[in-house]
């Protein structure tokens, strides 16, 4: 793995294409979606032909999944959701909390 | 105005994400199922002010949220810990390199769904600080945008943003922390 990926040439020729350096800054936003179209078709452009980005983006985009997976799979206390049901029935004070 | 008596038909289908969402910001099974009950109570009370057809969802975790900062955060007594180490970008990415050294590398068919086991994934992310994990957990758990984040939080998008960037370098380390320690082998320098 080269240390250097936010410096490396990727022999990119488009001048519209962004270089390592500033495709790396985008990850954050491209992997959560939060980029726009325009922005977007860029990035893929610099990744199609950059297997040091590419492998660095597939990276967290899988840490990203194993993450959501691994953090929201809790089994609930099987009483909880009659508990709460329960509770809409009873009248309560208005402060949230039981009673 | 979304009417009360539809509202355990309609909320309750999100209970497992909000337990585990509450799991991860209490850390306490106890702690979480208070917090996922007052926070269908309070739903439950206020199901007048949901714009139907907008994201319930996203609302009952805007309520969770702000009930575990003003009263839970405050219960557990720990410090406000807005500091945080700075680590270099794609920590984890880089240092993969030198776990495949010592044996806990993947290899090429190895996922990192295999690689990281659950427990010390859940514990890397609950480790953060909570200005740091709250932005975590409503993006890379429940994967809310950065708008609906920083609605739910009441800070800029921007801060999320930093945040958010932050918050996973620091996972990442730990990820990475918890992989060295399970092999019981020194990283080489």
């Amino acid at each position: 793995m080269n240390d250097d990926i936010t410096t490396t040439d990727c022999n990119v020729a488009d001048d519209v294409v962004p270089d390592c350096k500033e495709t790396i800054r985008e990850l954050d936003i491209f992997l959560d979606g939060e980029i726009s179209a325009a922005h977007s078709e860029a990035i893929r452009a610099h990744l199609d032909g950059c297997m040091d980005c590419l492998g660095a983006f597939d990276f967290h985009a899988e840490l990203k999944a194993v993450i959501a997976t691994k953090c929201n799979n809790d089994e609930m206390p099987p009483d909880l959701l009659r508990r709460i049901e329960r509770c809409f029935a009873t009248d309560f004070d208005g402060d949230g909390r039981i009673g | 105005m979304a009417d009360q008596a539809d509202f355990a038909a309609e909320a309750m289908q999100y209970a497992p994400q909000l337990f585990s969402g509450a799991l991860r910001m209490t850390r306490n099974r106890s702690d979480a199922e208070d917090l996922v009950q007052e926070t269908y109570l309070k739903g439950y009370r206020s199901f007048h002010t949901f714009t139907e057809g907008t994201n319930l969802r996203a609302w009952l975790f805007r309520i969770m949220t702000n009930t575990y900062i003003n009263s839970y955060r405050a219960k557990q007594r720990r410090p406000d810990e807005t500091e945080l180490g700075d680590f270099e970008d794609l920590y984890l990415y880089k240092h993969l390199s030198t776990l495949q050294a010592t044996g806990l590398g993947r290899s090429a068919e190895e996922s990192l769904m295999e690689m990281l086991p659950d427990a010390e994934v859940k514990q890397a992310l609950e480790d953060l600080p909570d200005n740091f994990r709250l932005p975590v957990i409503l993006a890379d758990v429940e994967g809310f945008s950065y708008k609906e984040i920083a609605e739910m939080l009441d800070i800029p998008i921007g801060t999320v943003m930093s945040r958010l960037h932050r918050g996973r370098k620091a996972m990442q380390k730990a990820l990475h922390d918890f992989a060295l320690q399970r092999g019981l082998v020194s990283e080489k320098s």
